[in-house]
C-alpha cells in the first residue's frame, strides 16, 4: 500500500505538475469523509470517559471533566473480569483448535494419496452453502445432548467449523514445491515432521494471518455464545456487555466504557496485524468467489 | 503414484480424522437433523411426535413467517447494493492517497469492520439515543423532532441497514482496494493521452475492470445478509419484535423462546433452502461468466 496507487499516478502524467484543484478537493473530502465514518467510534471514546451527568448534559468535542468513573464502575460492579476471561479462553482455544484441525486437514488433502480424498475435497467445498444460523437448534439439542450447556468446551465446539481454513492452507500446501517432499521423503522424515518442520514452517505467513481473523472472528462470535452460556458468569464479554444495559437502564458512560473494554483486543489485534488481516480477507473472499 | 501406501493412508487418518469427526458432529450430523425435527412436533429438548407436513403448512399460512421473509428481504435490499456501492466510492477515495496518510484514512474506514456487534449496537444506540444522542440534531433538520429510531417502524430497518453498511463494509472496501490495484498503470496512461476526463476513466475503464470484484461484494454480501440476525435482535430487544422479524429470529424466537423445537426446525429449512438456492444460482452464473 505504500507505492504510488494507478489512478493516482495517471493523474499526476495527466495534469503534468499543473495545480490540479480536483484532486486537492477530493483529497479534503475524503479526509472529511473518512472523519465522519469514524466519528462514532470517537463519540463513543469520548463518551466513556466523561462523569455520568455530564453525557446528559453536553456534547463538548472533549470531555469537561475527564474521568475513568465509567470504566472503573464496569471493573468492579460487573462480571466484566469474568467475561474477559471467558472470552480469552473461547477465542484463543477456538483459534489454536481452527488453525491446527485445517493445517492437518488441509495438509492430508493436499499431500497424501487416501481413499476419500476426493469426496472429503468436494464436501469441504460443498459446506460454504450451508448457512451456521440455520442450525442453531440443533446445535443446542447436540450440545444439550452431552451435557455442555454453559460450559466453555459447550460455546467452543460448534465454533470450530472452518472450511475456508482448510481450503486455503490446501492450495498453500499445494504451491510447495514438490522437491521439499521428495527430499525429506528420502531423508527419512515422516508425514508429521514434514507438515510441521517444512509445510508449516515455510507458510508461517498465513498461518499469522488465518489466527489473527479465526482470533477477530471468535472474540466476536455472539448467536451462539449468545445461546450457549445461559449464566451470567459463563458469558464472553461480546455477550455479556448487553447483559449490563438490562441492569443499569441508561448510563452510556459505563455502558460505553464496557463497549470500549470490549472492543479493545480486536482492534489492537487489527491494528498491529494491519497487512495480515487484508490478507486473510482478500484470500478468503477469492474461495467464495 | 496410483495405488496409496498404507503409511500415507494412516497418515491421512490421523491427520484429516479429527477434522472430518468435527465436521460430522458440527456439521453434518445437525444439518440431517435438522430435516428430521422439522417433521416432528418436539419441544427444544427431549422427545417429539411424528407431525409429518404439519409444521411446513403451517408454515405457508404462518403471517409471522412471511413478515420475517419480508423483512429479510428487505435488509437485503437495503444493504446489499447501497453497501457495495459506498464501499467502491470509498475504496476509489482511498486508492488515490499514499504511504501513511492512505494507510490512516483506510483505518478509519476498516476498523467498524473488527469490532463486536454489541459494541456496534451500543455505540449507536448512543449516537441516535432520542434525548441525547448526537444524531438527534441532524434528524430533526429533516422531520422537525427527535426521532426514537429503532421503535418507529418505518425507521427500523433502514437504520439497522445503515448500522450494518457502516459496520461491514470494511471487508468490501478491501476487497475493491485489491481490485483496484490489480489493474495495469498503463490502461491509465493510455487513456489519459487519449484525453479522456476522469468521469470517462471511470466509467470506461476502472468500473468494467473492477465488474468481477463488484459481483464477488454483491454475492458474498447478499449471503451475508440473509443470515441477519445480531443487529436486528439487539437494536429490537424490548421493542415490538413481531414486526421487525427476520428469519434467523424467528428461528430463535420459536426454539429458544416458545419452545417449538420442530418448527423452529422448519423455519431452520426453509432459510436452508433459500440460502443454497442463492449459492447455487450464483455458482452456475460465475460458471456461465466464465463459459463465454
Amino acid at each position: 500500500m505504500t507505492e504510488t496507487s494507478p489512478a493516482s499516478r495517471a493523474h499526476i502524467a495527466g495534469r503534468r505538475g499543473h495545480f490540479d484543484a480536483g484532486a486537492v478537493l477530493l483529497t479534503i473530502l475524503t479526509v472529511i469523509c473518512a472523519c465522519l465514518w469514524f466519528f462514532p467510534i470517537y463519540w463513543a471514546l469520548v463518551t466513556s470517559f466523561r462523569p455520568e451527568d455530564e453525557t446528559v448534559k453536553s456534547m463538548s468535542v472533549l470531555p469537561l471533566q475527564p474521568t475513568l468513573d465509567g470504566y472503573l464502575y464496569m471493573i468492579r460492579n460487573s462480571n466484566l473480569a469474568i467475561w474477559y476471561v471467558n472470552s480469552t479462553i473461547v477465542s484463543v482455544s477456538v483459534t489454536a483448535l481452527v488453525v491446527l484441525l485445517s493445517a492437518c486437514c488441509g495438509y492430508a488433502i493436499s499431500q497424501l494419496r487416501f481413499p476419500g480424498r476426493t469426496a472429503l475435497w468436494w464436501m469441504i467445498l460443498a459446506s460454504f452453502m450451508i448457512p451456521v444460523p440455520a442450525l442453531i437448534v440443533n446445535h443446542f439439542v447436540i450440545i444439550a445432548g452431552v451435557g455442555l450447556v454453559n460450559t466453555h468446551l459447550g460455546i467452543i465446539l460448534p465454533m470450530l467449523i472452518a472450511p475456508v481454513t482448510a481450503i486455503i492452507y490446501k492450495q498453500f500446501f499445494d504451491s510447495v514445491p514438490k522437491e521439499f517432499r521428495e527430499a525429506a521423503v528420502i531423508d527419512g522424515a515422516n508425514e508429521f515432521q514434514l507438515l510441521f518442520r517444512i509445510f508449516l514452517p515455510m507458510n508461517w505467513g498465513i498461518t499469522t494471518a488465518l489466527a489473527i481473523i479465526t482470533f477477530i472472528g471468535a472474540w466476536n462470535a455472539f448467536l451462539w455464545p449468545f445461546l450457549a452460556a445461559q449464566d451470567e458468569r459463563m458469558m464472553t464479554v461480546t455477550v455479556g456487555i448487553t447483559s449490563v444495559q438490562d441492569a443499569f437502564g441508561v448510563y452510556y458512560a459505563k455502558l460505553l466504557a464496557g463497549a470500549v473494554l470490549a472492543g479493545f483486543p480486536v482492534t489492537a489485534a487489527y491494528l498491529l496485524f494491519q497487512r495480515r488481516v487484508t490478507q486473510a480477507i482478500t484470500l478468503s473472499a477469492g474461495i467464495k468467489g | 503414484m496410483l495405488k496409496s501406501r498404507k503409511s500415507e493412508v494412516l497418515a491421512a487418518i490421523v491427520l484429516a480424522g479429527p477434522f472430518v469427526a468435527l465436521y460430522a458432529w458440527m456439521f453434518i450430523y445437525p444439518t440431517i437433523q435438522m430435516v428430521h425435527l422439522s417433521f416432528q412436533n418436539a419441544p427444544l429438548i427431549g422427545e417429539g411426535t411424528w407431525a409429518g407436513l404439519k409444521n411446513y403448512t403451517k408454515l405457508l399460512s404462518d403471517r409471522t413467517f412471511k413478515t420475517a421473509v419480508w423483512n429479510t428481504a428487505y435488509f437485503v435490499l437495503l444493504t446489499v447494493v447501497p453497501g457495495t456501492a459506498v464501499a467502491l466510492a470509498i475504496a476509489l477515495m482511498v486508492s488515490r492517497l499514499n504511504g501513511w496518510f492512505q494507510s490512516i484514512i483506510l483505518a478509519m474506514f476498516f476498523v467498524p469492520y473488527v469490532l463486536p456487534v454489541t459494541v456496534v449496537y451500543i455505540l449507536w444506540d448512543w449516537m441516535v439515543n432520542v434525548q441525547f444522542g448526537v444524531l438527534q440534531p441532524v434528524i430533526a433538520l429533516f422531520t422537525g423532532k427527535p426521532v426514537n429510531v429503532w421503535r418507529t417502524i418505518p425507521w427500523f430497518m433502514p437504520g439497522v441497514a445503515i448500522v450494518t453498511i457502516w459496520w461491514t463494509n470494511g471487508f468490501s472496501i478491501l476487497l475493491f482496494l485489491a481490485g483496484i490495484r490489480n489493474i495495469p498503470k498503463e490502461i491509465y496512461e493510455a487513456a489519459l493521452l487519449d484525453g479522456a476526463s476522469r468521469t470517462q476513466v471511470f466509467w470506461r475503464v476502472t468500473w468494467p475492470l473492477l465488474w468481477p470484484v463488484t459481483v464477488l461484494c454483491l454475492t458474498i454480501q447478499l449471503i451475508l445478509q440473509l443470515k441477519i440476525f445480531d443487529q436486528v435482535y439487539l437494536f429490537s430487544m424490548g421493542g415490538r419484535t413481531q414486526v421487525t422479524m427476520v428469519m434467523v429470529q424467528y428461528i430463535f424466537e420459536q426454539g429458544f423462546q416458545r419452545n417449538n423445537g420442530g418448527y423452529a426446525a422448519t423455519i431452520a429449512v426453509a432459510l436452508f433452502v433459500i440460502v443454497v438456492a442463492v449459492s447455487v444460482l450464483q455458482l452456475q452464473a460465475a460458471r456461465l461468466r466464465r463459459g463465454t
